[in-house]
C-alpha cells in the first residue's frame, strides 16, 4: 500500500476479486492433475486402489505394445492431420486475405465457421454417411459407372483423418488468414518493386511471416487431435486404437484407473513435448 | 497469367467451402427424409424424425439437462472470468504473470485430460458423478476462455469512467456494478455465449463424470452406438438451432447496445 489513495479501502475488492477464479482453477483443476499423477503410480489389487509408489503402470505401458501402439497410432494420426490441414488451409487463407474483397472477408469467416456449430458428434457420423457403402459418395461413383462395387472407405484410419482434416482446416483457415492480414502490404510491393516475381514474394516474403500462424494453428491441431476421442470412436472402426480409445477403454472394461492416469499422463506429455517445441522453435525464429 | 491465377483461387474456395459444407448439408437434409436411414436416395421431406425426437422422453430429459448445465457452467464461468480479468487489471501485483499463466494452464489440456483428472479424483474421494460434476469441469475449460475475453474489454477507457465514479463519491462496489459491468457488458455477453455453445455440445467430460443423468451428447453417443437413423441427424439439426439462437442473441444485444449509445 504504498501510493496512497484517497479512500483507503478503494482497491480492496480488486485485490481480492481473482481470489475465487484462481482458487477454482487450483481446487479443480490444477489440484485433480497433481492427484491424477499420483494415482498413476498406484496399483490396482483385485479390485482396490492400492497407494504404493511403482512405475509398473509406465513399464507395462512401454512393454504391451497393444498399450503404446495407442500412443504411436495417435501421434502418426496427428502428424498426417496436421500436415493435411495446413496444406488444405492455407490457399483458402491466402485466396480470402488476398483475392476476397475486403468487405466480404468477415461473411465469408463466418460462413466457414457456421456449419461447426452442429453437434459436434452428429458431424462426425455425417462423414460415416457420406463415405458409407450406400452412402454419397459410392451412390455417385456407382451412378456414373466409375467403380462396379462400393469402396470401402468408412471404418478406416482415412475415415478419422478426414474426420479431424474437416474440422482443423477451418480452424488453420483462421489462424493463419488472422496471420496474413497483419503482414505490412508494403513488404510485398517492395519486394515486386524490386523485381521479385509472383513466386518469389510468396516464397521470401508472405511464407516466412506466416509461419507463426501456422504454427499456432498447427499446435491447437496437435493438441486437439491428441485428446479427441469421438472423431477415432466414430469413423475409425475397430482395427486400431487411438491413445484416447485406450484410455477409456481403461476405464469402462478395465476399471483400471492407475493404468487410465499413467496413459492420460503420457498423453499430456506428449503435447507438452510438442509445446516446449513450438516455444523454442518460434523464440529462435524470432532471433 | 494473372487471369488464370485469379480464377485457381476462385476454384479452389469453392472447392473449399464445398468441402466444409458438404457433411453439414448432408447431415440436415437427411434429417428431413421419410426413409429410415440416412442414405441415399432422399425420400420426402418428412418431419417425422423430429417429432420422434421431441416425443422421445430421454432425448428431451438430456436436452433439458444440457441446456441447464451450459446456461449455469456459462454463468459460474463469466462470473469468475469477470472477477480475474477485474482483479488482474484493476490491482496489478508483480505475481500477475503467474496468475494469468495459472488461469489460462487449463486452455492447453485436452478436455479428455481435464475430464480424467477430476474423474480418478472424485472415485478416489468418493465423491459420486453427477451433473454437478460436469459442470465443475466446464466451467474449468471455460473459465480461461471468459477471462481472457473479458479482460480484453476491461480497456482504459472503463478505468477513466471508474476514476470519474470515485471522484464523484462512489464506492468501489457502486463502481464496479454501475460503471464496470455495464461498460464491459459486451465482452461479458460474448464470454458467456461462447460458453455456453461449448459446454452443451461437449462430450467426453460429460461421458466420464455423468452416470444416470446424462447430457445430449452422451445420449446421442449411446443412440449411435444402436446404429444410424435419421433421428441422430434430426438431434445435430436442433443442436444447431439453439446453438445459433444463443449466438444470434448475443449478437443482437452486442449490436442493440453498440447502436444505443452511438
Amino acid at each position: 500500500m504504498k501510493r496512497a489513495s484517497p479512500s483507503g479501502s478503494r482497491s480492496s475488492l480488486a485485490k481480492w476479486a481473482t481470489a475465487p477464479t484462481l482458487l477454482w482453477t487450483v481446487l479443480l483443476f490444477a489440484a485433480p492433475l497433481a492427484f491424477m499423477l499420483m494415482v498413476s503410480t498406484w496399483k490396482r489389487v483385485r479390485g482396490k486402489l492400492d497407494p504404493v509408489w511403482t512405475f509398473d503402470n509406465y513399464e507395462k505401458i512401454f512393454s504391451k505394445s497393444y498399450l503404446l501402439d495407442g500412443l504411436f497410432n495417435s501421434i502418426e494420426v496427428s502428424l498426417t492431420v496436421v500436415a493435411i490441414s495446413v496444406m488444405v488451409a492455407y490457399p483458402l487463407a491466402y485466396v480470402l486475405a488476398y483475392r476476397v474483397p475486403a468487405r466480404w472477408q468477415k461473411l465469408m469467416l463466418v460462413l466457414m465457421i457456421l456449419p461447426f456449430w452442429t453437434s459436434y458428434l452428429v458431424r462426425s457420423y455425417a462423414w460415416s454417411v457420406v463415405l458409407g457403402d450406400n452412402g454419397i459418395v459410392n451412390s455417385t461413383l456407382l451412378a456414373i459407372g466409375l467403380v462396379d462395387a462400393p469402396l470401402h472407405l468408412d471404418y478406416r484410419r482415412g475415415a478419422t483423418v478426414l474426420g479431424f482434416v474437416h474440422f482443423f482446416t477451418m480452424l488453420l483457415t483462421l489462424t493463419i488468414y488472422a496471420n496474413l492480414v497483419q503482414i505490412n502490404p508494403s513488404y510485398r510491393a517492395a519486394a515486386a518493386d524490386l523485381g521479385a516475381s509472383r513466386l518469389q514474394v510468396f516464397l521470401r516474403i508472405t511464407l516466412p511471416l506466416s509461419i507463426p500462424g501456422i504454427m499456432v494453428g498447427a499446435f491447437l491441431t496437435f493438441v486437439i487431435t491428441m485428446g479427441d476421442f469421438i472423431t477415432p470412436q466414430i469413423l475409425g472402426g475397430a482395427n486400431e486404437l487411438l491413445l484416447p480409445q485406450s484410455i477409456i477403454l481403461q476405464i469402462q472394461r478395465a476399471t483400471d484407473f492407475p493404468m487410465a492416469a499413467a496413459m492420460s499422463v503420457l498423453l499430456m506429455l506428449s503435447v507438452t513435448v510438442a509445446y516446449f517445441a513450438l516455444a523454442r522453435w518460434l523464440r529462435l525464429d524470432r532471433m | 497469367m494473372s487471369r488464370l491465377r485469379f480464377d485457381l483461387g476462385w476454384v479452389y474456395l469453392a472447392l473449399g467451402y464445398t468441402f466444409i459444407f458438404l457433411p453439414v448439408l448432408v447431415l440436415v437434409l437427411f434429417s428431413f427424409t421419410s426413409r429410415d436411414v440416412p442414405m441415399p436416395p432422399f425420400e420426402g421431406p418428412s418431419l417425422e424424425w423430429y417429432r420422434r425426437i421431441f416425443g422421445n422422453e430421454r432425448m428431451v430429459h438430456a436436452l433439458v439437462n444440457s441446456v441447464t448445465l451450459a446456461g449455469g457452467s456459462s454463468l459460474v464461468a463469466t462470473v469468475l472470468g469477470f472477477l480475474g480479468a477485474y482483479g488482474i487489471a484493476r490491482h496489478p501485483t508483480r505475481w500477475e504473470g503467474l496468475m494469468r499463466y495459472l488461469i489460462m494452464a487449463p486452455i492447453t489440456v485436452s478436455y479428455l485430460i481435464v475430464g480424467m483428472g477430476l474423474l480418478v479424483t472424485f472415485h478416489v474421494m468418493g465423491v459420486p458423478k453427477s451433473l454437478w460434476a460436469v459442470g465443475a469441469g466446464h466451467v474449468v475449460i471455460n473459465l480461461p476462455l471468459c477471462f481472457s475475453i473479458i479482460l480484453a474489454g476491461l480497456g482504459e477507457h472503463q478505468r477513466n469512467l471508474e476514476r470519474a465514479a470515485h471522484d464523484l463519491g462512489a464506492s468501489e462496489i457502486q463502481a464496479l456494478l454501475r460503471i464496470t459491468v455495464p461498460v464491459t457488458l459486451p465482452s461479458i455477453l460474448a464470454a458467456y455465449c461462447l460458453s455456453f455453445t461449448l459446454s452443451w455440445d461437449e462430450f467426453i467430460i460429460a461421458f466420464l463424470l455423468t452416470r444416470f443423468e446424462v447430457t445430449l451428447p452422451v445420449l446421442l453417443f449411446e443412440l449411435l452406438r444402436a446404429g444410424s437413423s435419421p433421428e441422430l441427424n434430426a438431434a445435430g439439426s436442433v443442436v444447431f438451432c439453439i446453438s445459433m439462437s444463443v449466438v444470434l442473441v448475443a449478437v443482437a444485444l452486442t449490436l442493440g447496445r453498440r447502436s444505443s449509445r452511438a
